[in-house]
């Protein structure tokens, strides 16, 4: 699997819309000055007329995508994650969230792989922000083929949706030729019997890589893939917790109200299992290259090795 | 104006304004002061100038208003109400539990095009409404009425800078004039004067009026209509409670509700003055 192609999620949700735009002719983009790094530029390029640069204005273009919304079209409203969940959640909550409009909201530059950046503009509270407005959908895709499902999806569900792309190159490790995507299900990648690991964007495929060096060692590892968080899929983790009672979650975003709090719910409520997150911790990023920050906050196969080997007491 | 018309005018929006305080005084709370210097606004609107349809509220085409400044939704339910949206009975449950009349606009309310109440984004929806019917040719228009101590809200200045860079002609923002929000006069709390060079600065076509007289409203509107290639801004001069003798200019009524003694007092000023020009 070492010669996979890579591509950052980003330029899949631009591509998306590049091709969405021919078959919904009402479809629309928005975005704030940053059409270049959120891979809109590529929609732009091709339906100039249905692309709006909002300006460095991400409150009033939540509004305008609401307007569009209740309007009957179909609006895209993208801006670095950082901005779309935190600067604008009021925005996101009161006019897009609590009227349940038809707003799809693609946030790049999510989690620490932001790099170089450094702390302001790495978000790794988004999930836990989002997931908590009544009726939002967020979906965190793992790679390309993924990434250009979900969006696709997005564009079909009628509701306000929060996608989460990231900026650095991601292998792509799905079959775009059988990849099926649901809203709200899980994907079971390997099953496995001593212990479950749920991932979600950017893990998961460090979470395939991990589960085979596990196997190698004898331990037999499970991955779930978590594309869409919310609504999560329950009976997918309840199974796994049932079947292995040990689950570890890992994901590019802080431990707080992420993926790990959503399958710790599932387990409080459903099926109690022993839970270990990997996550951002209670701390911000810092700048540096993206794949060193990556394995230096333990978001890497390497840790999660580290971590199942724990938990089992192995 | 045509008098027939502006004496109607003047008897729905005493009626309106009776609503107003009847659903304020049953609901024991909301903001009866801001309700009642749109008033006359919301009368001109919904029977003077918007197209719009009680019978069928999501037909497509009709024309639009967000209440940006949420808080005032007594004013707007007491005039959809008074246009046939839903029974007038609904305003004696406002913010009660289980009740159609939620404490600000709710967009599942019939007649409600937007819900509304965190100030600084129903102009930002307006522009978005807007827009739209401009990508899709589509008649309709699209009012939204703000609060003078709401454009304090940084969002409303990016609103403004939108709508006049796309050129928005088929919107009309209100700013309410009234001068007091919450902890005062506008101009102690935090000046937002002056507001018709910050909207022409930021290339909008502004117009003053007198919020209270059929005569200017008209006439600020008639001039909207014919202003193309760039949004258009009304700056309603108002009084703060208009039409309830206590509550007029008196800033404890921004969100208070009146007992049982100030209800009777003010049904009996409007009653009066409802008879008055019912002649």
């Amino acid at each position: 699997m070492a010669d996979l192609q890579k591509k950052a999620t980003r330029e899949s949700y631009g591509e998306a819309l590049a091709e969405l735009g021919e078959k919904y002719d009402n479809l629309y983009v928005f975005d704030a000055d940053l059409a270049a790094a959120t891979k809109t530029g590529i929609f732009k390029k091709k339906f100039p007329e249905r692309h709006f640069d909002c300006g460095i204005a991400e409150s009033n273009m939540m509004g305008v995508a609401a307007g569009m919304a209740a309007t009957g079209k179909i609006p895209f409203a993208s801006t670095f994650a950082m901005f779309a969940a935190g600067r604008a959640f009021e925005q996101v909550r009161n006019s897009i969230g609590y009227p349940h409009l038809n707003v799809k909201i693609g946030a790049t530059h999510a989690g620490i792989s932001v790099g170089e950046d450094g702390a302001t503009h790495q978000c790794n509270e988004d999930i836990a922000l989002m997931r908590t407005i009544p009726g939002m959908v967020v979906i965190n895709p793992a790679d390309d083929v993924e990434a250009k499902a979900a969006v696709e999806a997005a564009v079909k569900y009628e509701g306000p949706v929060y996608m989460r792309f990231g900026r650095l190159a991601a292998p792509i490790f799905n079959d775009p030729a059988t990849y099926k995507f649901e809203i709200g299900k899980g994907i079971t990648l390997r099953d496995g019997k001593d212990i479950t690991i749920v991932a979600t964007g950017l893990m998961v495929y460090e979470a395939i890589q991990a589960a085979e060096t596990l196997a190698a060692e004898g331990i037999d590892a499970g991955v779930i893939n978590i594309h869409t968080i919310k609504p999560i899929d329950e009976e997918l983790i309840a199974a796994a917790a049932a079947k292995t009672g040990l689950l570890l979650t890992v994901e590019e975003h802080s431990v707080i109200g992420g993926l790990g709090s959503a399958v710790a719910d599932v387990l409080a409520s459903k099926q109690p299992a022993k839970l270990v997150k990997i996550g951002v911790n209670d701390e911000f990023g810092h700048s540096g290259p993206a794949v060193e920050l990556l394995k230096q906050y333990g978001l890497c196969a390497e840790n999660i090795v580290a971590k199942a080997k724990a938990a089992l007491g192995k | 104006m045509d008098e027939t018309l502006k004496k109607q005018l003047e008897i729905t929006a005493t009626k309106i304004r009776l609503g107003i305080i009847e659903g304020v005084f049953n609901a024991k709370s909301g903001h009866p002061g801001g309700s009642l210097s749109i008033a006359d606004l919301m009368t001109y609107l919904y029977f003077a100038k918007m197209n719009v349809y009680p019978d069928k509220p999501d037909e497509p085409q009709r024309d639009r208003l967000v209440l940006s400044k949420g808080h005032t939704a007594p004013a707007l339910y007491s005039t959809l109400a008074e246009k046939g949206f839903f029974p007038k009975e609904e305003l004696k449950s406002l913010r009660h539990i289980g009740a159609l009349l939620q404490g600000h606009p709710c967009i599942t309310i019939p007649g409600v095009d937007m819900s509304s109440g965190s100030l600084g984004q129903g102009i930002s929806v307006a522009c978005g409404m807007a827009l739209s019917g401009k990508l899709s040719n589509d008649t309709y228009k699209v009012y939204t009425v703000l609060g003078d101590g709401e454009i304090e809200e940084g969002q409303v200045w990016e609103a403004a800078m939108f709508a006049a860079h796309y050129k928005l002609d088929n919107l009309v923002a209100v700013v309410d004039n009234n001068g007091l929000q919450i902890d005062g006069k506008i101009e102690d709390v935090m000046s937002p004067y002056p507001i018709v060079e910050k909207f022409e600065a930021f290339g909008w076509h502004a117009i003053t009026c007198d919020a209270h007289d059929f005569d200017s409203i008209e006439a600020a509107f008639d001039e909207a209509e014919k202003i193309s290639g760039q949004p258009v801004v009304i700056v309603q001069k108002s009084i703060k409670g208009k039409g309830v003798s206590y509550m007029e200019n008196n800033v404890s009524w921004h969100g208070a509700a009146p007992n049982k003694e100030q209800y009777d007092q003010a049904v009996a000023e409007l009653t009066a003055h409802l008879k008055e020009l019912e002649g």
